[in-house]
């Protein structure tokens, strides 16, 4: 049963960094840009929904409407910083990338303080299965576990089965190619991207309550995503969600067997990938 | 031939003023001028990776903050330890690091040995911080300054601020006339042309992987130098000096003075740590001075989006408008 709980908490980790990794293995594939400030949306997402619980009540209220005030953020910046990034060089991204970091994280501190924030769980959530007479999962984990499937799910029906999914596989494949053959590349940039920040902001945002909001947060779970497209390979989809789940599990696993140690197991992971397909999982040499 | 006397007039004034400087400084000012000269050596070991030989690291705080850790752990409690024995300890700790750690990454090429370097920089970083090996999260102190003491002989003494900023000087120097003489020999040459054309280096028949691994190794001992001369000053050494936040600001600083240059990474080093004392100060910024990191964020987006080729840059820009301008005087080597 102990074992159950932990696979489950593995699954559900990993199910979210998906939907963070996604996001920026997506934005890399097709536009080209190292984006730092990916955390920072995850950030963002958590505190809209932290301030918005606190304003209407409810996370039900919060969650919407985070994940649109998230995708007007993202076509803001895409259209003012993010499209002047995507000639230059990856060196420069990551230098503006890192100044957005630390301008998010200065507003942060302005509006919300540098303490630690819980968000309540909803009510209607609000509750545990029992497994045995000692041990019970809380309900509202396995809903974060369903919604990211779900996500995962629509993720998939929209690049494999819709035009505008196969226009963003064509850009992921060969930018110039798709543009010669009529595709809108800005506004497709401007859709992939503004989407990959809601997303991340949906998963601060629905993550709030079982990890509650503090400083810093986005930093943690940037490098983490960074591991998982590493591993994954960049620009695949596919590579990402195996890459989460493998992560999710060894994350949890070391915790169970080594908690002291449990932050280098991820890295081992990365680095036996490293050693055996330095391109990623997902990608041919 | 007069050109290169020329050349080298800038750089002699300045070592000369550096030299004096302690003659006319306030303690204050010359602890600010070790920290500066030592944060010098730190960017000019990343500028050997960035600038020089092409590889964008973002985790090179990780050798910077190993050194600052052995000599921490290896320093007696109470009394100084030996200079001559925990520099070379420390160097070669970090050394270590990046040997390791650049063996898988120096594998991987353009973004992914960006995000590579930054994950296991973070993993160092998180045994550090998550584990009682020092400290963990609290850090430890170092309580007694080393020690250069040698057969009875003691050159300098490092509790003495104006002593110190001269060993942070000598190395700096050093640091820099070794670069300066590498990047001219055929090593530097060879990273040079890996920089440029990879695959046709490799055609040609360098061990490309093994000169880029070099680099990668000398670059981390260099930190290695920078990082034990910051526990030096500071006497104490936490997480955060190897966290990836120090990443960033030592990539910011070459790209502030100009990439690919040495005296760049020195005046980068220097504007940065200036423009940080201008943020952080209540009297020149108000209100701002706390959250001063929001104004150094957006002086980044203003550089990258407005001066694409850093300070240096601009000033190089500048000189070459002028000379086009005024064509009697003497132009650029081709």
């Amino acid at each position: 049963m102990f074992y159950l709980i932990q696979l489950l908490n593995a699954v559900q980790y990993g199910l979210l960094l998906f939907l963070l990794s996604s996001g920026l293995t997506l934005i890399f594939g097709i536009m080209g840009v190292i984006n730092l400030a990916h955390g920072s949306f995850y950030m963002i997402g958590a505190y809209l929904a932290y301030w918005l619980a606190k304003t209407t009540g409810s996370l039900w209220f919060a969650l919407p409407f985070a994940v649109l005030i998230a995708f007007g953020i993202g076509l803001l910046l895409e259209t003012t910083i993010f499209s002047r990034l995507y000639k230059r060089d990856h060196l420069y991204q990551v230098l503006l990338t890192f100044g957005l970091i630390l301008i998010f994280e200065e507003l942060r501190s302005i509006a919300f303080g540098d303490d630690v924030h819980g968000v309540a769980v909803p009510a209607l959530l609000n509750f545990s299965i029992p497994l045995t007479d000692t041990l019970s999962y809380p309900v509202y984990r396995l809903f974060v576990t369903l919604v990211c499937l779900v996500i995962a799910g629509l993720m998939y029906f929209v690049i494999h089965k819709t035009r505008t999914g196969m226009k963003i596989r064509a850009g992921n494949s060969n930018r110039e190619m798709a543009a010669a053959l009529g595709v809108n590349m800005p506004l497709l940039f401007a859709l992939v991207f503004a989407s990959g920040v809601a997303l991340a902001a949906f998963a601060g945002a629905i993550a709030a309550p079982i990890s509650s909001v503090f400083p810093g947060m986005g930093n943690h779970i940037l490098i983490i995503c960074f591991v998982v497209v590493v591993i994954g390979g960049i620009g695949s989809i596919n590579g990402a969600l195996i890459a989460s789940l493998a992560v999710g599990l060894a994350d949890t696993l070391g915790k169970v067997i080594a908690a002291e140690y449990s932050a280098i197991a991820v890295y081992l992971v990365m680095a036996v990938i490293l050693l055996w397909r330095p391109q990623g999982i997902a990608n041919r040499a | 031939m007069p050109n290169i006397t020329l050349t080298r007039v800038p750089l002699i004034v300045a070592l000369v003023l550096l030299v004096l400087f302690p003659l006319v400084s306030s303690t204050f000012y010359l602890q600010l001028g070790a920290k500066i000269m030592i944060m010098a050596i730190f960017a000019l070991s990343l500028d050997l990776l960035v600038g020089h030989a092409g590889m964008v690291s973002l985790g090179h705080a990780a050798y910077f903050g190993v050194a600052a850790y052995a000599l921490a752990l290896i320093s007696p409690k109470y009394e100084a330890a030996n200079l001559w024995l925990t520099l070379p300890a420390a160097i070669a700790a970090a050394a270590v690091a990046a040997l390791v750690i650049g063996a898988l990454v120096v594998r991987t090429a353009g973004v992914y040995f960006i995000m590579a370097t930054l994950a296991f920089a973070q993993m160092i970083y998180a045994v550090f911080h998550d584990t009682k090996i020092a400290g963990g999260s609290d850090g430890i102190y170092i309580t007694v300054r080393p020690d250069l003491g040698i057969a009875g002989f003691k050159p300098l003494n490092l509790e003495n601020p104006s002593e110190f900023y001269y060993l942070a000087l000598i190395s700096l120097a050093v640091v820099f006339w070794f670069l300066n003489r590498l990047l001219h020999a055929p090593f530097g040459r060879a990273l040079a042309g890996i920089r440029t054309n990879e695959q046709r280096m490799r055609s040609i028949g360098y061990p490309v992987f093994a000169y880029k691994l070099a680099a990668f190794v000398l670059a981390g001992a260099l930190a290695g130098l920078a990082g034990y001369l910051a526990a030096c000053q500071f006497g104490f050494v936490n997480p955060d000096i190897l966290a990836w936040h120090q990443s960033g600001i030592v990539l910011m600083m070459i790209i502030l003075g100009g990439m690919g240059r040495l005296h760049g990474a020195v005046i980068g080093a220097f504007a940065y740590i200036f423009l940080q004392e201008i943020f952080s100060a209540p009297a020149l910024v108000g209100v701002y001075a706390k959250h001063w990191q929001l104004l150094m964020g957006a002086l980044i987006l203003a550089i990258v989006l407005l001066l694409p080729h850093g300070i240096g840059g601009f000033v190089d820009i500048a000189v070459r408008r002028h000379r086009y301008r005024h064509p009697g005087v003497a132009r650029d080597q081709p």
